[in-house]
């Protein structure tokens, strides 16, 4: 009787499974989040997944280096995930899914733009490749408890890098702060600052072109700045390679008074700064060539064409791409909306204090600044490259290992290089 | 046992036989090494085979089939100097960089860890007390994941940790040791002593311990200095252990990555990038991935250590004989 029993329920689990692994359609999405935008989309997807009886999403959340190193791997050797969040928009676009076939593409174009084009890489083409899903952009916080203490006026509109570094000079000076300015260790980060100084990053046929008057102009302010301690040499020089490093817990820690990041950060300061002390979003500095350019970057969410479910694929990011659900997805993880449709309605965000929201405006309000050339080099899909090169030579010409003239012949050449090698 | 057995030979017996007959008893060896071959063969060979061969490749797609051949361009590309001694001059200056960076650091770690270790030794070979207790606090740092041992010195090093608050304390006042070249790069050595030292002080032990009592005693009869019995006795007796250490100490030093990646990611500058540094970051980390040059550069690696391992051998064989 007994063995009667566990045949029986053996069976019936060899049948079940069997009827569940042909019923369920599992698709993995893998995700890395700089706050809390995977466990948003995760749980956005239950509503998916209730709406679509036998579809089953796993969010994989995983840090943000498996995105940029074991991704593209993964999909040159075809295992791939379904869908995943991905910062190099471009430089994967030869794997991304077309959604074209099977959403509205009139509704996709109009709710993301130009935004669009940034995941269709080197070849153009009118493919719907990704949803810009975080729209970020860089700029300034300043710590205004210092300036106050310090007495020291906040440079105003129109306020070049040569003003704010005079005046965190002497506010850092006043209060004895250990640094005035700081900016993350990234490329990419560098990008606004260089083309206020007059870098094109393209030539006229529009090839990629790291070195040019501007840009080099760029770099001797900036390692001057470096080594004559307005800016905070451990950002740069603490570390090798083309390796990411930011400066928001000096700036949490009340040891900085400018800190140069962008918006995704806001929700970090508004978590650990709490009313420790005042701090606010400020207009990007200006540079002698007149812009006063952020860059722009964020985050996307693209499918693979190697997908064995690519209508489902689809069907998620659409749904994730519906402006209801993407105003919700922004307003919890306190991002900006690159759905033009949601930053027309505006973004209530969810439980933020006033000066989150005005820090989130302020960014969101610093976007028509943005120079083209930073619409376009955000684009470029070959932008990786450019800043690992600017990354690594410009610390090598702040630690002396290089001259300024050095690193920018060796910049050249590293991009000529890799494009080589890319083609 | 032999119940179980005999029935399996008798069956295995009947092919064999076989196998012998056909082969001859000689070449019924071959069959034997047959899985252990493949299996070396897979893990071993093949790992070489595809290196060589990526390292002939250019371009930055992973799969060897999409990848274009451009024979021997890598290594042009990486060995392109007018000063070999100048990185600046090299066309793949950060190559050389790494290169120079890993002479140094091997030169310098190995030669401190072994003598340290060797000293280390002999003071725990002697009649101390608490001696089992010293030998595991020299072994301990082994045991610790080289993640941990970064973070531990991290934690110490960096600008606002414990030893600059020490020192602040004693009025000495702290200092930025990991945006310091120099600085950066002499820790380097020091983790790396500390964390590996241990594993080469076990090792030699063994080998002062497998040295018999009685030359000794024959020394001390003899009067002999304590240096003299060191330098003529232990030195000599100890030096087939002594190059296991070295060989072994060096082909680590070279490998070096996952500490000092951890510890300084390779600054400041490229002040603590080594060659494995590079191989990784070239072919990985980077944009584009230049497989291509990272095999090149990783197989002429592999050269010049099968080349000093051949060195030390032939040297050590020479002190024997000689």
């Amino acid at each position: 009787m007994t063995n009667k029993v566990l045949m029986t329920t053996a069976l019936a689990s060899v049948l079940g499974l069997s009827a569940g692994m042909a019923s369920a359609q599992e698709i993995r999405f893998m995700c890395s989040t700089d706050g809390n935008e995977c466990e948003v989309y995760e749980d956005l997807l239950t509503r998916f997944e209730a709406d679509n009886p036998g579809v089953d999403v796993i969010v994989d959340i995983v840090p943000y280096q498996a995105i940029l190193e074991n991704l593209p791997v993964q999909l040159a050797s075809g295992n791939g995930p379904d869908i995943a969040k991905v910062t190099d928009l471009g430089g994967l676009s030869e794997y991304y899914l077309d959604l074209a076939p099977y959403v509205d593409r009139d509704y996709w174009e109009s709710s993301f733009g130009d935004t669009l084009s940034w995941y269709r890489g080197p070849d153009g083409g009118d493919a719907i490749n990704g949803m810009h899903s975080q729209l970020t952009i860089t700029g300034p916080f300043v710590n205004a408890t210092l300036f106050e203490q310090a007495g020291v006026e906040m440079p105003g509109e129109g306020a070049t890098w040569e003003d704010w570094a005079a005046a965190s000079r002497a506010v850092a000076e006043a209060t004895g702060t250990d640094f005035p300015m700081a900016i993350d260790r990234s490329g990419h980060r560098v990008a606004g600052p260089a083309i206020s100084y007059g870098a094109q990053l393209f030539d006229a046929d529009g090839n990629a072109m790291l070195v040019d008057d501007g840009f080099t102009a760029y770099v001797e302010q900036f390692v001057e700045w470096n080594n004559d301690g307005t800016f905070a040499r451990d950002v740069w020089a603490g570390q090798g390679g083309a390796t990411y490093q930011d400066a928001a817990q000096e700036f949490i820690n009340g040891e900085l008074v400018f800190y140069y990041s962008g918006s995704w950060q806001v929700g970090r300061m508004e978590e650990n700064i709490g009313d420790f002390f005042d701090w606010q979003v400020v207009d990007s500095p200006c540079g002698p060539a007149g812009a006063c350019s952020g860059m722009p970057g964020g985050a996307g969410i693209v499918g693979f064409s190697d997908t064995e479910h690519p209508e489902i694929v689809a069907a998620i990011i659409d749904f994730l791409a519906q402006e209801d659900i993407y105003a919700e997805a922004t307003a919890r993880t306190r991002n900006l909306p690159a759905h033009l449709g949601v930053a027309a309605a505006g973004v209530d965000y969810e439980g933020v204090s006033a000066g989150a929201q005005g820090a989130l405006n302020g960014f969101a309000g610093a976007l028509p600044d943005v120079s083209p050339i930073a619409f376009a080099y955000q684009g470029y899909p070959g932008n990786r490259a450019m800043f690992g090169i600017t990354v690594e030579r410009l610390s090598q010409a702040i630690v002396g290992e290089l001259t300024v003239e050095e690193a920018m012949e060796r910049a050249a050449s590293d991009l000529a290089a890799a494009m080589a090698e890319a083609n | 046992m032999l119940q179980i057995l005999s029935p399996i030979m008798r069956i295995v017996e009947v092919p064999m036989l076989a196998l012998q007959r056909l082969l001859g008893i000689n070449k019924l060896a071959w069959v034997f090494l047959l899985p252990n071959l493949i299996l070396f063969g897979l893990f071993a060979f093949l790992p070489v085979i595809l290196n060589v061969s990526y390292a002939m490749t250019g371009g930055d797609n992973v799969l060897l089939a999409d990848r274009p051949n451009v024979g021997l361009r890598n290594f042009v590309t990486l060995t392109d100097c007018e000063n070999f001694l100048d990185p600046n001059s090299c066309r793949e200056d950060k190559f050389w960089r790494a290169v120079w960076n890993t002479t140094w650091f091997v030169t310098l770690q190995v030669g401190a860890m072994v003598g340290f270790a060797l000293l280390t030794a002999i003071i725990l070979n002697g009649k101390i007390r608490a001696r089992g207790f010293f030998r595991s606090v020299f072994f301990f740092p082994v045991l610790l994941s080289p993640v941990v041992v970064a973070l531990i010195w991290k934690w110490i090093l960096q600008r606002e940790g414990v030893l600059n608050a020490f020192l602040d304390w004693t009025g000495i006042g702290g200092y930025n040791w990991l945006v310091d070249a120099q600085w950066a790069f002499t820790w380097s050595v020091f983790i790396s002593v500390w964390a590996h030292m241990g594993f080469y002080t076990l090792i030699l032990l063994a080998g002062l311990q497998a040295i018999p009592r009685d030359v000794y005693e024959a020394a001390l009869m003899d009067r002999a200095s304590p240096w003299r019995t060191f330098r003529r006795i232990t030195l000599p007796l100890l030096s087939p252990t002594m190059l296991v250490v070295l060989v072994l100490a060096l082909i680590k030093g070279v490998q070096t990555f996952d500490e000092i990646y951890a510890f300084t990611g390779g600054g400041p500058g490229t002040a603590t990038t080594f060659i494995i540094q590079y191989i990784y970051e070239e072919g990985f980390a980077g944009a584009p991935r230049l497989f291509g040059l990272a095999a090149a550069a990783s197989l002429l690696v592999a050269i010049v250590l099968v080349i000093l391992t051949l060195i030390q051998l032939w040297v050590n064989r020479r002190n024997v004989d000689g």
